[in-house]
């Protein structure tokens, strides 16, 4: 320290190194949960010693439990599709409650260009259209479905943005008009047989490609380019960004809209997975994806999360519900435990945060 | 020092409705001159800044900088010419760090085809952080640090940094330590000295006489919308200036329009 005179006792101004990120600690969880599970396993009776995640019976040729692994991640791979999006509306200190029936709207909508014109040489029996409307190119379809949630989304961030409507309630009717719209679509009969491109969207683990690639994809966008860093300084503080010259509505629009092409893209792959379309699909799905979210460290007043957090919270949730079943305990206390962990993961971070302040 | 002139306002007027908040303010700061505008609640110093920072529209009057008449349409505007202003409260985003902040709204970036998703050259907004905190002397921890865990004096010194790092050509500030403790309002006035030795035009607008008397090389008082007082520091004291500020005086060349 040379000049004293404007000094603030000591510190320095040449260091630029980033802090401990939050994403380490949901990583840590992670571990935890597995390592607990894997504890259950050796120590539960009716168990005999199996491991969670390890392959000990030599099933594969590697060291994991492979096919546990895959389910692990498949299972929540369409949500999380949908946690993407979610995490970015968080992040303007918004909310999206209107995902779960815009994947059953889009996967009704999709599903009905997506149609075989014969099924075993007899007319397809679900047939939505006419002929004309059979065996399209997979891409029609897909981009039908984007479209749909593209403009889903664009109202949703024109009635927060321009209409000043909490994301709450506007999202909430949102969630309304499209299980309606879902219901409307074909009066309620399921939609089904669709071309061996179509199905090929969620074949295998098609679903987790989707997944993964959106995800870095979207932590690109979020870390590195201006859409991301005006994102984050929305919800931060969204007077600063507005005199900073940001032109908040137009962004909140993208973010909302985007964020449906997400959930619209996830009721393609769910709908291509099971190779059928019905109005009930997608239940609670906008729940999951916001705890995903919450897990993943996302503060619901906005400016904080990631993408990296919301798979990691995504992960968590998946690695829950695939142990509960590994210790053979049934749906309801999975249920019970998800609450509760969501819960959790909120109480430690708001306490992280405070010990930090 | 040149004489240089580098805000002028000629008849600057501000009515709301019925109400004559700011009315024929003449106004002139020279190149690397400091300036002081003091006055009671009310008394119009804040509308004036509203009228230079293009934050407002003026009734009526005009605004040269640099010898160009200049009408800026909202506060982005004025900052594009030049401009930076540090408001009392502060225009910042708690979550985003040092260099984010400053550079918020008029990021460096690439690949600009990208449109909206063109990409940030973090690198280079980080040496201009560097670059602009080493010319104000400000000294954060780690800029890289979210401004959520800053102190208020750090906070300010943040949003003042932003006039060294965009090479602002007029800094004003309005009221810019009324919330800091003493340390920091110290740490802060280090600041304005280091811009007037840098030889940078600033309006301060502030209540603490101390501070004015200290810093500043002229002063203007407000009273009830107009200039009532234009004072060298060397010609007046503490007394003096009160008793403009509260109506007891009025300078001489301002006696008609009290």
């Amino acid at each position: 320290m040379n000049d004293t005179s404007h000094g603030t006792g000591g510190l320095t101004f040449d260091q630029s190194k980033r802090s401990w990120p939050n994403e380490m600690n949901i990583l840590f969880a992670l571990i935890l949960i597995i390592v607990i599970f894997e504890i259950l396993g050796q120590v539960l009776p009716y168990m005999n010693g199996q491991s969670f995640l390890f392959d000990t019976r030599g099933r594969f040729d590697t060291i994991f439990n492979e096919a546990r692994l895959q389910i692990i991640i498949l299972q929540v791979a369409i949500i999380g599709i949908i946690a993407l999006g979610v995490t970015q509306v968080i992040i303007t200190a918004g909310i999206d409650l209107s995902s779960g029936p815009l994947v059953a709207a889009t996967a009704m909508i999709a599903m009905s260009f997506a149609q075989t014109e014969l099924v075993n040489g007899n007319p397809n029996p679900k047939a939505i259209f006419g002929v004309w409307a059979m065996d399209l190119p997979v891409l029609v379809p897909v981009v039908i479905g984007l479209l749909f949630g593209g403009m889903i989304g664009a109202i949703n961030g024109t009635f927060v943005a321009i209409f000043r409507i909490p994301p709450f309630i506007a999202t909430l009717g949102m969630f309304l008009i499209c299980r309606g719209i879902a219901l409307w679509w074909s009066a309620g009969r399921p939609v089904s047989f669709p071309t061996e491109g179509y199905k090929f969207i969620g074949s295998g683990m098609m679903p987790v490609v989707w997944f993964l690639s959106l995800a870095v994809l979207f932590h690109v966008i979020l870390r590195y380019t201006v859409y991301g860093k005006h994102t984050y300084a929305i919800g931060s503080n969204e007077e600063a960004a507005r005199m900073s010259g940001i032109n908040v509505k137009r962004h909140k629009i993208m973010v909302y809209t985007i964020a449906s092409m997400l959930a619209a893209f996830a009721g393609v792959v769910l709908s291509a997975k099971a190779s059928t379309a019905q109005a009930g699909m997608g239940e609670f799905y906008e729940l999951f994806a916001i705890a995903m979210a919450v897990i993943g460290g996302i503060s619901l007043t906005g400016g904080r999360g990631s993408i990296i957090g919301t798979v990691l919270g995504a992960m968590v949730l998946g690695v829950i519900r695939s142990g509960f079943t590994f210790v053979k305990l049934d749906g309801s206390y999975q249920l019970m435990a998800m609450g509760s962990i969501i819960i959790a993961a909120v109480i430690l971070d708001q306490y992280r945060q405070r010990n930090r302040a | 020092m040149s004489d240089e002139i580098v805000l002028k306002t000629e008849d600057l007027t501000k009515h709301y409705g019925g109400v004559h908040a700011l009315e024929g303010a003449n106004f002139e700061l020279k190149k690397g001159e400091h300036i002081a505008v003091m006055g009671d609640n009310g008394a119009g110093k804040s509308t004036f800044v509203r009228q230079i920072t293009g934050v407002e529209q003026r009734t009526r009057g005009k605004i040269w900088l640099y010898d160009e008449e200049v009408s800026f349409a909202g506060p982005l505007d004025a900052r594009e010419a030049g401009i930076e202003t540090v408001f009392q409260t502060l225009a910042l985003a708690d979550d985003l760090d040092v260099p984010d902040n400053l550079f918020l709204g008029r990021e460096i970036t690439k690949l600009d085809w990208l449109g909206p998703f063109r990409f940030l050259d973090y690198k280079a907004m980080r040496a201009a952080t560097l670059e602009g905190l080493e010319k104000t002397a400000v000294k954060i921890p780690n800029i890289r640090n979210s401004i959520r865990n800053m102190s208020g004096g750090q906070r300010q010194c943040v949003a003042i940094a932003r006039t060294a790092t965009f090479h602002s050509r007029l800094t004003i500030m309005d009221e810019p330590t009324a919330a800091l403790g003493v340390q920091e309002t110290e740490q802060v006035e280090n600041i304005i000295r280091t811009l007037k030795d840098a030889g940078e035009p600033l309006i301060l607008v502030s209540h603490n006489m101390r501070q004015v008397m200290d810093l500043m090389d002229r002063i203007i008082v407000f009273r009830r919308g107009r200039i009532v007082a234009n004072l060298k520091k060397e010609e007046t004291d503490g007394q003096d200036i009160v008793a403009y500020i509260t109506g007891a005086k009025t300078g001489a060349e301002f006696g008609d329009v009290a």
